[in-house]
């Protein structure tokens, strides 16, 4: 019997925001030792009260819009209870009765043609701490507790494990290019609700979830082997199945079931008085619109207009970083197409060659967009602007400043250049005779000749040119 | 008595109720679960008195988390004999101009009835709650009591208006306290109410009727049944609430641990036995029941619509009258008594003083009597307050 596989999913994104969801505390993925980045509030101490941190409930508007969701235009807090020593305050502040973003739609591009995956919620809530045990003892770092987290639920509409991570792969992009998140490790966490059907039927099979996995790998070996144990299970009654939730062993590849008392917990759901409903007007969600970064499908259409490669996009949209520099270079006023170039074929070759990573590619939109128009508006050449460039990535040197100390920059006029020009042609009359009898390479050497003396500077192509016309 | 559980300053003219945190004393809200606490910075409240040159005297002892009476079942200064509130006590003593308190389940109000001092329990976000010791945030509100109406409207003036670091705060930086000709002000006494009160009681309430009619003002009977459903709601409510918000009291970070535990869930439940008293268990329990799956839509649900007819009634009421005039206790004085019966004895008393915590309004007590208002009409209270006040004098 063929089997057809139903899977929905909930992704949890942390999102860049400078201080946590309901207090002032920033930069805990900087911090250093547990509980440097806490205070009174996100550690649960009596008398504290949560602030809602604004720019929480705009990146999730702004994720909801790109997920072609409702925004509700009120929404509420509620508290999920449960005791453990991680959770300062024995309860989390989430979203259940009123969500921020409801009802949305994504289409992925699949072996199989597009596929229409619909968003069934989207939910604020703030992150918990982590237990570091050592020992006999266990220790709580609070670093992590109230960073701002969304939930992202989708109907039970996948039908393979290529589509969920298809899926998680356009969510990572969407989210890295729009600010939403840096979705580096551990910042993106799924559970995965699965279960089997026979092909044509419309019921549904029993349902496990298998909780709380971070790479795409294991999301996919996971969503593999938990298919195929269910329909182990359907179609020869090895078990029998049992809606419950479990975990994935990235040892052994397999799922095991939790232990109850982890999952049938009563969480004691109630409104949070200390947070008054966020109503969210006309005037502010058209500010989020209008502020809204362009979306992943939409930018690759542009950049494709401009003639970037489909390969390059890719690349482009794989990397936050450089898709950053890319647009805020663009911005500055410079060419699409040519910038790309610049850092996907320049500034990745030099890093190649120092065994440098992305990561440590430190060059300014600013003096990227200085050295392209150096080079554009023929101040120095491209190979000058090549070791401006190098001297960037591999020194930090500032492009005006390196310029002027290699005397890359000598303004050459074009007089002064046909004086040049025609001293070479004095001063070697071998390689003039040379040539006019026919010698290309004689043309190869008097260039280089001008070139010494125009020290780099000066465009190649008009110096070129000038040779030619004047050996004529 | 032993009013004070901290003494901070001998010349300080300010107690504050240790329910409230003032920045290095230790802050226990009157529970062993805080034993040893000490807050990193004063109350909103507190901060302000401060800056205008007040200055705290000490930490008054309080009730477990204010659920009880009057402040009797404290872990530090249990009571015994004829019971009394140790900051409404201070006031009435004159050893400090007034005091700060939470109120939540009517202690604080009918600790001022029983000294016979004034307590105004504020319009809900008037006052920030950034630094109380919060059992039932959806109706605890910081109050203040003092020796009368100028002295409410004093420290009021000075703490009330919008705090940045509480969420519930409202936006408007200043309300009006001033007191004022009350010639004309019509004001109505419940039934319903008054006949749960003893005959002592009812004779205050009307005495105090009287004065105000001799000052012009009009005082009318009428009936309204509605004391009773409003008291469950917000018991259940105060319940959910304060089950949640001690939830964080786990001995894991600060306060009391128990000694000997094996294990994470002994250690809960080891230290949690040991720290909260009988009273704050039974509430709890009966929170933790009313927020269960199978309870929630009949209980606690059910409060919020309850909470809203309510605030309905009321606004009927307030639409003819500037105040409703009550009693504050069934009696005019309490005896010490076995923790056993708390919940339900407080559960009796507290239908006098739950509207304004379900529905946010102020309410102030004076005479031994209670006023309730619609909300930001505190200064009418106030004014109505006064009057009766200086024919005492």
């Amino acid at each position: 019997m063929n089997y057809e596989l139903v899977i929905g999913l909930e992704t949890h994104v942390e999102l860049s925001t400078e201080s946590k969801i309901f207090c002032s505390c920033g930069g805990h993925s900087a911090a250093n030792e547990p509980n440097d980045c806490v205070c009174p509030a996100c550690s649960g101490m009596p008398g504290m009260l949560p602030v809602m941190n604004k720019r929480v409930v705009e990146l999730a508007v702004t994720a909801g819009l790109m997920l072609n969701c409702e925004i509700s235009r009120y929404t509420t807090f509620d508290k999920k209870n449960y005791f453990y020593p991680d959770l300062p305050c024995a309860y989390q502040i989430t979203q259940l009765n009123h969500p921020i973003c409801t009802n949305g739609l994504v289409t992925l591009k699949t072996s199989q043609g597009p596929r229409d995956i619909r968003i069934k919620q989207i939910h604020m809530e703030e992150d918990a701490g982590k237990l570091v045990h050592s020992g006999n003892s266990s220790f709580v770092d609070f670093n992590r507790t109230s960073v701002p987290l969304i939930e992202i639920v989708t109907q039970p509409d996948f039908r393979s494990a290529e589509e969920v991570i298809t899926y998680l792969g356009k969510l990572k992009n969407m989210f890295r290019s729009g600010g939403i998140s840096e979705c580096e490790e551990g910042a993106m966490r799924c559970d995965v609700n699965i279960s089997v059907r026979p092909e044509g039927s419309s019921e549904f099979g029993v349902r496990t979830e298998i909780k709380n996995m971070s790479s795409f790998e294991a999301i996919e070996k996971a969503i593999k082997y938990e298919a195929q144990r269910h329909m182990d299970a359907i179609e020869f009654g090895t078990e029998e199945l049992v809606q419950e939730t479990r975990r994935f062993d990235d040892v052994s590849g397999k799922t095991f079931a939790m232990r109850n008392k982890e999952t049938e917990a009563d969480y004691r759901y109630f409104p949070d008085a200390n947070l008054m409903p966020i109503v969210i007007d006309d005037e502010w969600l058209e500010a989020i619109k209008a502020a809204k970064p362009t979306a992943v499908d939409e930018k690759a259409e542009q950049y494709r207009e401009s003639g970037i490669s489909d390969k390059e996009i890719d690349m482009l949209l794989a990397n936050n970083k450089i898709l950053r520099l890319l647009d805020d270079t663009v911005a500055l006023g410079c060419n699409m197409k040519d910038t790309a170039a610049y850092i996907l074929t320049d500034c990745m070759g030099i890093l190649r060659k120092a065994g440098k990573t992305i990561a440590e590619l430190d060059v300014t939109a600013e003096n990227l967009a200085t050295v392209i128009k150096m080079v554009s508006d023929g101040k120095i050449n491209r190979n000058a602007g090549k070791k401006v460039l190098i001297a960037m990535i591999e020194d930090g040197a500032d492009p005006t400043e390196f310029c002027k100390a290699n005397g890359l920059d000598k303004q050459v006029d074009s007089s002064a250049v046909e004086g040049i020009v025609d001293a070479v042609i004095t001063n070697n009359p071998q390689a003039v005779e040379d040539f006019r009898n026919g010698k290309v390479k004689a043309l190869q050497a008097l260039f280089g000749a001008c070139m010494k003396e125009l020290k780099g500077a000066g465009d190649p192509t008009v110096i070129k040119a000038l040779l030619e016309q004047k050996l004529k | 008595m032993n009013e004070y559980i901290t003494k901070i300053c001998e010349t300080g003219n300010i107690a504050v109720d240790d329910t409230i945190l003032v920045k290095d004393a230790a802050a226990t809200a009157g529970s062993r679960i805080l034993e040893g606490f000490k807050p990193l910075f004063s109350a909103e409240a507190v901060t302000r008195l401060h800056e205008k040159g007040y200055t705290v005297s000490g930490k008054t002892a309080t009730g477990e988390f204010g659920l009880d009476l009057v402040g009797e079942f404290s872990y530090y200064a249990p009571q015994e004999g004829t019971l009394k509130g140790a900051a409404a006590e201070l006031v009435a003593n004159g050893e400090v101009k007034a005091a700060l308190g939470v109120d939540m389940n009517g202690a604080t109000r009918r600790a001022a009835a029983l000294s016979g001092v004034d307590f105004l329990k504020p319009t809900y976000g008037t006052v920030s709650r950034y630094g109380v010791i919060s059992c039932a945030a959806s109706g605890e509100q910081l109050g203040v009591y003092a020796k009368n109406a100028d002295g409410v409207k004093e420290i009021m003036e000075v703490i009330a208006g919008h705090d940045d670091k509480d969420g519930t705060s409202l936006p408007a930086e200043s309300y009006d306290y001033s007191i004022a000709d009350v010639k004309g002000k019509k004001v109505c006494i419940v039934k319903e109410l008054l006949e749960k009160a003893d005959d002592e009681t009812k004779a205050k309430v009307n005495a105090f009727a009287e004065t105000l009619k001799a000052n012009g003002v009009t005082v009318e009977t009428v009936s309204c049944d509605i004391f009773d459903l409003a008291n469950t709601a917000w018991q259940i409510l105060m319940c959910a609430e304060t089950c949640n918000n001690v939830s964080r009291y786990d001995g894991v970070k600060y306060g009391h641990r128990a000694e000997k535990y094996r294990n994470i869930d002994e250690l809960y439940v080891n230290s949690r036995t040991e720290g909260f008293n009988f009273l704050t268990k039974t509430v709890i329990l009966y929170g933790s029941d009313v927020l269960s799956k199978n309870r929630y839509k009949d209980c606690y649900d059910k409060s919020l619509r309850v909470r809203r007819v309510v605030s309905e009634k009321m606004a009927e009421i307030f639409a003819s009258f500037d105040a409703v005039l009550t009693p504050v206790c069934s009696k005019t004085s309490y005896e010490s008594y076995d923790m056993n019966e708390a919940f339900i004895k407080v559960f009796e008393e507290s239908v006098f003083t739950c509207v304004p915590n379900l529905i946010g309004s102020p309410a102030l007590v004076t005479s031994g009597v209670q006023l309730m208002g619609k909300n930001f009409s505190e200064s009418t209270l106030l004014s109505l307050a006064d009057v009766v006040e200086r024919m005492g004098e």
